[in-house]
């Protein structure tokens, strides 16, 4: 989780945070990191660079980007195993 | 006969040279124009998380304005929706566009496609600071400061305005100039008639 930490503060450009400084459970929109619907957009990219998931609906971000330990589990579940 | 209105602060970026009211507050000049950006927000002590991740042009127009009005700007004695801003520039957006252009090679970024319009400084600076007004974002070969003046005095005489942020913010790669001016109905120390000669002695004291 701390890589996937290190990817989100590099593709948001949250340069006053360390990944220290997310907790794995910590709410990433409203009132945990304070994201908006632009960084959700960044998050989908960061998953297709990254781990070449594409989310299914937009419907499924809300449960996916809820936390750090939230996307890590939706990235094991779904990332392509490679050859 | 025209009510007058006064020049009652003024702050340029340009050339790695920070002034405020014809004094020079800083300078870094050796360094890239992000770098620089970078330094003055870090001097400033400004602390607005959502800076980082600005394009090149908001940031250089936020930064002009968190300077100019810090200290200078009683944001009391207005409502919303009586300061508007008025800027201007010759390169519009280029500067962003040409990295969200990179991007599209890979995966386009949204991050830098909202900045891909010039007048999203001018959101900026509204949403940091919650003004209302009216805003008007031109795009000029060259300052046009006769325009400037004209459209300025239009927006405050016949409109709501009774204050207005006005200037040249531009950047493209590394050259970069930011002259700003605060215009209000009310004369204070050591302000100056908003006239074109005076707009023209603020333009020129940024170039150095």
């Amino acid at each position: 989780m701390h890589t996937l930490k290190e990817q989100i503060i590099r593709q948001l450009n949250l340069k006053d945070l360390k990944p220290e400084d997310i907790g794995d459970d910590q709410p990433l929109f409203v009132e945990g990191l304070g994201l908006d619907s632009i960084d959700a957009l960044e998050l989908i990219v960061l998953l297709q660079q990254e781990y070449q998931i594409k989310l299914a609906s937009a419907e499924e971000g809300q449960s996916v980007f809820r936390s750090v330990r939230t996307m890590a589990q939706y990235i094991t579940e779904h990332q392509p195993t490679k050859a | 006969m025209a009510e007058e209105k006064y020049i009652t602060a003024s702050c340029s970026l340009s050339k790695g040279i920070v002034r405020k009211n014809e004094e020079v507050l800083f300078k870094n000049e050796a360094v890239s124009a992000a770098d620089f950006l970078m330094s003055v927000y870090k001097r400033f002590g400004i602390d607005y998380p959502k800076f980082y991740k600005m394009d090149n042009l908001s940031k250089l127009g936020f930064l002009a304005t968190e300077i100019l009005l810090n200290g200078n700007f009683d944001r009391n004695n207005y409502t919303a929706n009586e300061v508007g801003i008025v800027f201007a520039n010759a390169n519009a957006s280029l500067d962003a566009d040409l990295n969200y252009w990179q991007s599209v090679k890979n995966i386009p970024s949204p991050a830098l496609f909202v900045y891909t319009l010039p007048n999203i400084v001018i959101g900026e600076i509204c949403i940091r600071n919650g003004f209302k007004g009216e805003n008007a974002f031109f795009v000029q070969e060259e300052f046009d400061i006769s325009f400037t003046e004209f459209y300025v005095n239009d927006l405050m005489g016949r409109h709501n305005l009774s204050a207005c942020i006005c200037g040249w913010a531009d950047i493209i790669g590394q050259e970069y100039k930011s002259v700003l001016y605060l215009v209000e109905k009310i004369k204070r120390d050591s302000s100056h008639l908003f006239i074109t000669k005076n707009i023209q002695n603020i333009y020129e004291l940024a170039n150095g």
